[in-house]
């Protein structure tokens, strides 16, 4: 590609629910951003009829196991996995080993981003020291050193008084808190939802008032304190109405779900397959309903995937042993838009929005739309193909997914980060991967 | 149905009632067996059964072990503690290790629910469930219903009320499937920390008062308090739990009088059966173990028939 002349997508569906665009066109790219058309001479053309143009998604939760868990994922397979998905950018979490809760953690990740990652990397610390839930991090040194959002993902702060102090101090740097809401005592030993099918498979449940209790306590919280909480990988429905409400009256507080909870339910653990076992757990279909509702009038704002690799070793033993989680970046888009679009529950632009502008809204960043002038970070997608997962081709190091097998529709045909095609399956154009 | 075709015996869950009919049916013959003078048969001569106690057991595994024995198979015990489990040896690889020294049926328990199932879909080898976590136990609820039949005549129409921890029990899991499959009306009671009101979704009468749970009863089955659980404040004391839930001679009242009353061992006396029950007229709780020797016979010779 001659990077001189700049290159036009041409004819595609150009979707960007930020300036309400849902229409045929074309987007024109050069050094790196997204300009006017006409302002290019001779650029090359790509054709992207029949495929969605739409900014780049970004996910606000994955895990990439850099470092101390690299048998597992790293920075470079992680977000290779990212791109091949459609991701531009990506919110890791910082429960790594060591735990990523002080500047030389963050050092230590800027310099390994640099080398491997080949998407845009958004920077999370921890919010309590080795994740205890006890000691605040160095919040703002965090921030100072580029930090944009802070969590304790995998645990929860359970002591009030403590997450009092950490949401006031936080909001004092304009930092949203991602909280992993749960109830360590409630969830217990729990393995699954506590309902009809945990009651049958005999394996012990975690009630869904392990994470509604929580969500509560943030919103509270928030009220009192003026920070910005944001629920991670929300589940139940108490949750998804507590929100709701706590939004209406203008409390800072955001949510996302991931793709696995609004496609799959308790009930898929019956044969006891640890790839359906993930925290917080799958639920039965009123939780599902509700969540998919709030995604519909706008509770939820943002699609996250919570990619958690496992190897074959810790996942292939008895559910009580197994870890919790299931990598989702590559699935993340055909899962949503069967589930999600095709089955009409939200349209193409509103699918768009919870994996571009609703994520960069809850990170305040200025991306997730396709501006004149912004970097071209741009998603090429296929709505309407189908295909069936294979998890030997995945660029994940892991393949812990419930899907493999699975036929779903909609497929990523190209991820362009700064003007550059990272992952492409266009005819005749190289991704970088 | 003439015969049998699964290689395991997972939950009876999974069974259709004609499966759990002949498999009754089979241990009603072999019962027969165990009444005569020589009491043991060729029918498992050259093959190999692999008792793997991951969880600790006495009753279940002699009664398994014994049932071999007269089945005249080959027999290799293994706990826990003995296994390479205590090197950090996955369950996968020592079930597969087990299954390459051409085991024909490995017999497990195991703590972890659902560990039978994760095995079997990996082994060809066939895989008998002893009992997983709070899951499954389908051979205690064979000999439990055997019992019933054979005292009863049928369980079709009874009334059988399980009382007890149902949270935590296995026991209750597959009671309950079988019974249902079977038509019985099946209650549960119990404290009401301990009985998962998601029963009722299958058709099970929950109780939290043991007058409701008992009235009426043709069978009550009592399910062992286990002391430990009193930490996770399920119930206030082991005294309470006696006076409120205690199968004795007042509240035996509550049952039909001719009702047989069961319990899986081991029996806490004086907790949730008063001894003056335990050994009463009553009570069919030896004749339960002496069934299990039988079961256990017809679930390993029709497994092992399936194999061939």
């Amino acid at each position: 590609m001659n990077k001189k002349k700049g290159y036009i997508l041409k004819n595609g569906r150009i979707i960007d629910p930020t300036q309400n665009i849902d229409a045929k066109g074309d987007i024109a790219v050069f050094d790196g951003k997204i300009v006017k058309p006409e302002t290019l001479k001779s650029p090359e053309i790509i054709d992207a009829s029949g495929l969605v143009v739409a900014p780049g998604f970004i996910d606000l939760h994955v895990h990439l196991r850099q470092p101390g868990g690299t048998d597992k994922e790293t920075i470079a397979t992680g977000t290779r996995a990212a791109a091949a998905g459609g991701f531009t950018a990506i919110v890791p979490m910082p429960n790594t080993s060591p735990v990523a809760d002080n500047v030389g953690a963050i050092e230590y990740l800027k310099r390994h981003i640099a080398q491997s990652s080949v998407v845009k990397i958004h920077l999370c610390a921890a919010l309590t020291i080795g994740l205890k839930g006890e000691n605040m991090s160095g919040i703002g040194s965090l921030k100072q050193n580029g930090v944009v959002a802070l969590s304790d993902d995998g645990r929860c702060v359970q002591n009030h008084e403590i997450m009092r102090h950490i949401m006031e101090y936080a909001q004092s740097f304009d930092l949203p808190i991602f909280d992993h809401c749960e109830d360590d005592n409630l969830v217990g030993k729990g393995v699954m939802h506590e309902g009809y099918w945990s009651t049958v498979l005999g394996l012990r449940g975690i009630p869904a008032a392990s994470e509604e209790l929580m969500v509560e306590r943030d919103i509270i919280m928030a009220e009192i304190t003026g920070a910005r909480i944001h629920i991670q990988h929300i589940s139940a429905m108490g949750s998804v109405r507590k929100v709701r409400e706590a939004q209406s009256r203008g409390v800072a507080v955001t949510a996302e779900v991931t793709p696995h909870h609004i496609s799959l339910l308790d009930e898929n653990l019956k044969h006891f397959d640890p790839n359906f076992k993930m925290n917080p757990p799958l639920m039965s279909e009123k939780h599902r309903t509700a969540l998919i509702e709030g995604l519909k009038d706008g509770t939820i704002a943002a699609i996250a995937t919570d990619h958690a690799p496992h190897t074959p070793t810790d996942k292939l033993v008895e559910i009580d042993y197994a870890p919790f989680g299931i990598i989702g970046l590559e699935t993340a888009l055909p899962v949503c838009l069967t589930e999600l679009y095709h089955k009409k529950h939200l349209t193409l632009p509103q699918l768009v929005s919870k994996f571009t502008d609703g994520p960069a809204s809850i990170l305040k960043i200025d991306t997730g739309h396709l501006k004149e002038g912004s970097c071209a970070d741009i998603t090429i997608f296929d709505s309407e193909s189908t295909q069936t997962v294979d998890v030997t081709k995945f660029y994940s190091k892991s393949s812990n997914t419930p899907f493999g097998g699975c036929e779903f529709r909609g497929k990523v045909k190209a991820t362009i980060v700064d003007g550059s095609f990272i992952y492409s399956d266009l005819p005749g154009i190289k991704g970088a991967i | 149905m003439t015969s049998w075709t699964k290689k395991d015996l997972l939950s009876l869950y999974d069974l259709e009632a004609e499966e759990i009919q002949f498999i009754l049916d089979t241990a009603a013959e072999f019962k027969k067996v165990s009444e005569r003078r020589v009491k043991k048969v060729p029918a498992l001569r050259g093959k190999t059964v692999v008792n793997f106690f991951v969880e600790p057991s006495t009753r279940t595994r002699t009664s398994f072990e014994l049932a071999e024995q007269r089945l005249s198979a080959d027999i290799i015990n293994i706990s826990a503690s003995s296994s390479s489990l205590s090197k950090g040896e996955s369950l996968l690889d020592t079930v597969k290790n087990i299954e390459a020294l051409q085991a024909d049926i490995i017999v497990m328990r195991h703590s972890a629910a659902g560990a039978h199932n994760f095995i079997s879909s990996h082994l060809k080898c066939g895989v008998v469930n002893a009992g997983d976590g709070a899951h499954s136990h389908p051979t205690q609820a064979l000999l439990d219903i055997f019992t019933i039949i054979e005292k009863k005549g049928g369980v079709k129409g009874l009334n059988v009320s399980i009382i007890g921890d149902i949270l935590h029990s296995r026991v209750a899991r597959s009671n309950i499937w079988g019974l249902l499959k079977l038509g019985a009306n099946v209650t549960i009671g119990g404290p009401a920390t301990l009985i998962p009101k998601e029963f009722a979704e299958i058709g099970v009468r929950v109780c939290d008062n043991l007058k409701d749970a008992m009235e009426g009863a043709d069978v009550i089955n009592l399910l062992r308090i286990q002391h430990e659980r009193q930490k996770a404040s399920f119930f206030p004391s082991i005294g309470e739990y006696s006076k409120i839930f205690g199968v004795n001679e007042d509240t035996i009242k509550y049952l039909k009088k001719d009702a047989l009353v069961m319990h899986p061992g081991p029996i806490n006396r004086g907790v949730e059966l008063a001894s003056s029950i335990a050994d009463g007229p009553q009570s069919v709780i030896l004749e339960q173990v002496t069934n299990g020797l039988a079961v256990r016979m017809a679930v390993l010779y029709l497994i092992a028939g399936s194999l061939d």
